[in-house]
C-alpha cells in the first residue's frame, strides 16, 4: 500500500456537552475519491473542520504526506493544498465572479489576469463560467462552480465538498461529478461528504461512515447495498414510511393565476401559478433553492398577500388574509427556516407552541394568553414527535436541528389542518428523524388534510408525494403523477441544467 | 486567552444578578473616582445611596425621591413596550412637554370652575397631546418608512419650542404682570394632581404603579404583550405568528406617547404647577436609562426609576454637602449603565480561559 496523502490519527474534539469526534483514524489516499458519510450531527462537519484548520482538535494527529500537519487557520490549510466547498457558499451578490474570486485570494492578481486564469480553469475542468457575471444572476450551480475555481486556483491537493449536491438539478449532478473524475485523473484527491447514498455509490472509491462521532466502519460503495450502508449510518434498521391507500376528497386548496412581485432585490417574483391539491392528496413541489419557494410558502401562510381569488381554501377566497385568519379556516404552514422564522430562537417551547397555536388550539380567550395550555400542548408535540429536549422551558435554540424541526412540524401536524403547507420538513434532520417527519405528513393525509411538501430532496418528494410539480424561475410546472415519472423528466421540470453547459472532458 | 462563548439559553441567575453585582461595581469604582478626587469614598457613596433614605433629613428626601420616579418610571413603562419590540422611540421628553401643555391647557381652559371633571378631562388632555405627537413618527413611519428615532427625536426640540411659545403667549397667566409662565395650578384646586403634598403623593405616582401592573399583564398575559415580545425576539416569526407590524408601530409608539404625555400634566398639575420655558429637566431622556437599567421589565423598571432618583438626589446632597463636582455625579451615573450593560453580557454568554497549544 503506497502512503496516504492525509492521515488522520485518534483525532477527537469535544465542545461542552458532547463529543463531536471520538477517536476518529482513517486515510485518504492520493486520487481518491473517499466519502465520508453520516447522519446530521454525526461529526462529518466538525472532522472537516480540523483538516480546514478552522477548528483544533484536542487529541489526536494528522500526518499529511508524512509530514505532521496541524493548520492553525485556513489560511495555512490552504498553503498546504486543501481547500475547501462550503455547503453554505459564501459569495456576494453584487459582485461579479472574478472579484468574488478576488477577494478569497491573499494576494489577488489585475483583474485581467484573473479573469483569463478563471476561463482557463473553468474550460480545463468542464465549467464554464463567465468572470464578468454578477454573482446575483447565476443559478445555484454556477455559484458552486465559482466556489470550486476558486478552490481549484488554488491547485489543490486535497479538495474537501460539503454536501456539494443538495442544490443541484440531477443534470448538473451528472455535470458536477464529471468534474471531480476529471480532477481524481489528475490526483487530486477529494473528500465528499453527503449523505445520498446512490451518489457516493456512483462517484466514490471509498467510505468512511460516522455515527455518533466515532468511525463505525469502512466500506467501497460500489460493493456495499445502499441499504447497508444506510443501515452503518443509523444503527438500526431502517423503516420505510408506509402509505395507506386513501381516496381523494374533493378540492382543498386551488391556486389559480397567482403572480407576485420579488419581494427584494435577489427575491423571485412568482408568475402565473396554478394548482389544485385534494383532500388526502401530498402534492410534491420540487426545484432548486431560490426558485421562489419561500415566496410560495410566504403566499400560503398569509405573510405576502395576494389578490382573494388567487388563493382558495375549500372554495372560500382567501388570498387577502393574514396568517391568523387563515389558520383559524384550517391552512397551517411550517416554513424552511426553523430558527427566526418559524420559532422565536430565544424563546421557550412553550411560547413558540403558542406562537402559531393559539387559535386553533385555543391557547387564548379573549386575547389572554392560557400559558397552562399552551405548556401542555408544547409537552404534547414534544412527547407525540419524541422531540429530545428536558422539557418545555427550554430555548428553542437550545434544540438540536432535527429536534427543532420535528417540534415545528409536530406543532402544525397536532392542529388538526385541513391544508398543511412545509417547506424543506427535514433539512439537516437525521434519517430517522426525517422517516418520522415523513410518516407524520402521510398520516395526516391519510386522515383527510390536502399537503404541500416543498422540498430540494428529491427522493423524498418521490417517497411521498402523490403528484409532483417544479418551480423554476418562479414558474410552476403543471403537476403530475408521480408515479412512473423518470429521474431526467423531473430533472427537465426543475429547469434541467439551467442552460449550464455539458463538461467537455 | 479570554473567550466568550454563547450560553444554549440565557440564565436565569445571572439575569437576576447582574444589576446588582452592576450597582456593587459602581459602588467600587465609583468609590475609587472620588477618592481620587480627596473625598472620602465611604462616605461619599453613603451620602448617595443611604442618606436619601435613612439619613437624618431623609423626612425632606423621601417624598422626593416619589416625586422624581414616577415620572421616569411612566415614560420608561411605555418607552420599554416599545422598545421590546425593537421601535425606538426616543423623543418622549418632546411627547412629556406636549402633555404637559395640552393638559395644562384643558385645566386653564376651565379656570376657576371648580367641578370634579376638570382634573379628570385634563389627564384625558394630557393623554391625547403626547400620543398626538408620537403619532407623527409613526405615521410617517409606517407610511413612508421614515426612521422614528430622528423624527421623534427632532420632535423634541419642535415641542421645546412650542413649550416656550406657549409660556410667552396663548398660556401665559394674565395677572402674572407680563412674566413668562401660565397660572400656577397648585393654587387652582380642581386642577391640582396631589394627593398628599408632604408625601410626595401626586396622581402620577398612583399612574406609574398603575402602569407597571398594566404592563406586566399585557408583557406577560395578554396576545399584544407577546406579539410585542415575539417582534422583538424574531421580526419574521412575528410575521408568521400573524403580527401585522404597522399596527404594532402604532400601538407602541401611542402608548408610550401617551404614557409620557400624562407624566407631563402630573408634573405640570403638581410638582412643577406651572408650564414655564424651562418646565422640562430631561426625565424624558432619563427614562430610557432607567428602561434599560430594569432591562425592559416592568417590575425592573419600577426598581430602576427609584434607583435612579435615588442618585440623583443622592448626587445633589453629594454636591451641597461633600462639594463633590456635578460632573464626577454624572460620571457615577454613567458607570451606572455602563456596568449593567457590559455585565448584561453574563447572561448570554459565558467567559472561558481558552489555553492556547502550542503548535
Amino acid at each position: 500500500m503506497t502512503s496516504p496523502l492525509l492521515s488522520l490519527q485518534g483525532l477527537t474534539k469535544a465542545y461542552p456537552g458532547v463529543v463531536a469526534n471520538s477517536n476518529v483514524s482513517f486515510d485518504i489516499a492520493t486520487g481518491q475519491v473517499h466519502a465520508l458519510l453520516g447522519e446530521n450531527g454525526a461529526g462529518k462537519s466538525t472532522l472537516v473542520k480540523m483538516i480546514y484548520g478552522l477548528v483544533q482538535p484536542d487529541n489526536g494527529v494528522m500526518l499529511l504526506n508524512g509530514q505532521p500537519y496541524a493548520p492553525a487557520e485556513p489560511r495555512a490549510a490552504r498553503a498546504d493544498g486543501i481547500a475547501m466547498v462550503f455547503q453554505h457558499f459564501s459569495l456576494f451578490d453584487a459582485l461579479n465572479v472574478a472579484e468574488n474570486i478576488a477577494l478569497g485570494m491573499e494576494r489577488p492578481p489585475a483583474m485581467r489576469d484573473l479573469a483569463a486564469r478563471i476561463r482557463e480553469v473553468s474550460e480545463t475542468y468542464g465549467l464554464p463560467l463567465d468572470p464578468y457575471r454578477t454573482v446575483g444572476d447565476l443559478s445555484a450551480g454556477e455559484r458552486q462552480r465559482v466556489e470550486i475555481i476558486r478552490c481549484l486556483l488554488q491547485d489543490p491537493k486535497l479538495l474537501i465538498m460539503d454536501e456539494p449536491t443538495s442544490v443541484l438539478t440531477p443534470q448538473e449532478v451528472d455535470i458536477l461529478f464529471e468534474t471531480l473524475r476529471k480532477l481524481k485523473s489528475e490526483g487530486t484527491a477529494i473528500l465528499y461528504i453527503s449523505h445520498k447514498l446512490e451518489e457516493i455509490r456512483a462517484l466514490c472509491d471509498h467510505a468512511t461512515v460516522l455515527r455518533l462521532g466515532e468511525n463505525v466502519g469502512e466500506c467501497i460503495p460500489a460493493e456495499t447495498s445502499a441499504r447497508d450502508m444506510a443501515e452503518l449510518m443509523v444503527g438500526s434498521t431502517l423503516q420505510p414510511p408506509e402509505r395507506a391507500e386513501r381516496d381523494l376528497g374533493e378540492v382543498a386548496l386551488d391556486i389559480s393565476g397567482l403572480s407576485v412581485p420579488a419581494p427584494g432585490e435577489f427575491g423571485t417574483s412568482l408568475n402565473n401559478l396554478h394548482m389544485t391539491v385534494r383532500q388526502g392528496e401530498v402534492l410534491g413541489i420540487g426545484g432548486v433553492a431560490g426558485n421562489g419557494q419561500d415566496e410560495l410558502l410566504g403566499v400560503l401562510s398569509g405573510e405576502i398577500l395576494t389578490l382573494p381569488e388567487a388563493v382558495r381554501l375549500n372554495g372560500q377566497a382567501v388570498g387577502n388574509l393574514g396568517p391568523t385568519a387563515r389558520r383559524r379556516l384550517g391552512l397551517l404552514t411550517a416554513p424552511e427556516e426553523r430558527l427566526g422564522h418559524a420559532a422565536a430562537p430565544d424563546m421557550t417551547l412553550t411560547e413558540n407552541a403558542m406562537l402559531t397555536g393559539s387559535v386553533r388550539r385555543r391557547l387564548e380567550s379573549r386575547g389572554f394568553l392560557r400559558w397552562r395550555d399552551a405548556r401542555g400542548f408544547a409537552e404534547k408535540i414534544i412527547q407525540d414527535f419524541d422531540v429530545r429536549t428536558p422539557g418545555p422551558e427550554n430555548a428553542a435554540r437550545s434544540l438540536s436541528g432535527g429536534n427543532l424541526q420535528k417540534f415545528v412540524i409536530g406543532r402544525e401536524v397536532l392542529q388538526d389542518p385541513q391544508v398543511l403547507v412545509v417547506n424543506q420538513p427535514t433539512w439537516g434532520v437525521d434519517a430517522s428523524a426525517a422517516a418520522a417527519i415523513r410518516q407524520a405528513i402521510l398520516d395526516l393525509a391519510a386522515h383527510g388534510a390536502a399537503v404541500v411538501c416543498i422540498s430540494q430532496d428529491l427522493d423524498e418528494l418521490m417517497e411521498i408525494s402523490d403528484r409532483f410539480a417544479a418551480l423554476n424561475e418562479g414558474r410552476l410546472s403543471t403537476p403530475r403523477d408521480t408515479a412512473g415519472l423518470t429521474i431526467d423528466e423531473i430533472g427537465l421540470m426543475m429547469g434541467g441544467a439551467h442552460g449550464m453547459e455539458v463538461a467537455h472532458v | 486567552m479570554i473567550v466568550l462563548e454563547k450560553r444554549p439559553q440565557p440564565s436565569r441567575n445571572w439575569s437576576l444578578a447582574t444589576p446588582v453585582l452592576a450597582v456593587l461595581a459602581t459602588m467600587i469604582f465609583g468609590g475609587l473616582l472620588f477618592a481620587a478626587l480627596g473625598k472620602n469614598p465611604v462616605e461619599a457613596i453613603r451620602t448617595i445611596f443611604w442618606d436619601p433614605l435613612f439619613g437624618e433629613f431623609a423626612f425632606y428626601y423621601r417624598p422626593q425621591l416619589l416625586v422624581k420616579g414616577a415620572p421616569l418610571v411612566l415614560i420608561a413603562i411605555g418607552l420599554s413596550l416599545g422598545f421590546k419590540a425593537g421601535i425606538w422611540n426616543i423623543g418622549a421628553e418632546g411627547q412629556y412637554i406636549m402633555g404637559a401643555i395640552t393638559g395644562a391647557a384643558v385645566g386653564l381652559a376651565f379656570y376657576p370652575l371648580d367641578a370634579w371633571y376638570v382634573f379628570p378631562l385634563m389627564v384625558l388632555g394630557g393623554a391625547l397631546g403626547g400620543w398626538v405627537w408620537a403619532m407623527i413618527p409613526a405615521i410617517l413611519k409606517v407610511r413612508f418608512g421614515t426612521n422614528e428615532i430622528l423624527v421623534s427625536l427632532m420632535l423634541v426640540y419642535v415641542a421645546e419650542q412650542m413649550l416656550a411659545s406657549m409660556s410667552l403667549g396663548l398660556l401665559r397667566n394674565p395677572e402674572g404682570h407680563g412674566f413668562p409662565g401660565s397660572r400656577n395650578l397648585n393654587d387652582y384646586a380642581a386642577a391640582n394632581s396631589w394627593i398628599h403634598q408632604n408625601a410626595g403623593l401626586h396622581w402620577g405616582v398612583a399612574a406609574a404603579l398603575i402602569a407597571v401592573i398594566f404592563a406586566y399583564v399585557l408583557l406577560n398575559r395578554h396576545m399584544l404583550g407577546f406579539h410585542i415580545r415575539l417582534t422583538g425576539e424574531a421580526p419574521r416569526a412575528a410575521r408568521f405568528a400573524g403580527v401585522n407590524p404597522a399596527r404594532l408601530i402604532l400601538f407602541c409608539l401611542g402608548i408610550s406617547g401617551a404614557l409620557a404625555g400624562l407624566a407631563g400634566l402630573f408634573e405640570v398639575a403638581g410638582p412643577a404647577g406651572q408650564i414655564t420655558i424651562d418646565f422640562n429637566i430631561g426625565y424624558g431622556f432619563t427614562a430610557i436609562i432607567v428602561a434599560f437599567l430594569g432591562r425592559l421589565h416592568p417590575v425592573g423598571i419600577l426598581l430602576a426609576g427609584g434607583l435612579m432618583a435615588l442618585t440623583y438626589i443622592g448626587g445633589e446632597i453629594a454636591q451641597s454637602q461633600l462639594g463633590l463636582p456635578a460632573a464626577a455625579i454624572q460620571v457615577f451615573q454613567g458607570m451606572l449603565l455602563f456596568f449593567l450593560l457590559a455585565l448584561d453580557l453574563l447572561t448570554n454568554f459565558r467567559i472561558r480561559l481558552h489555553k492556547k497549544e502550542a503548535a
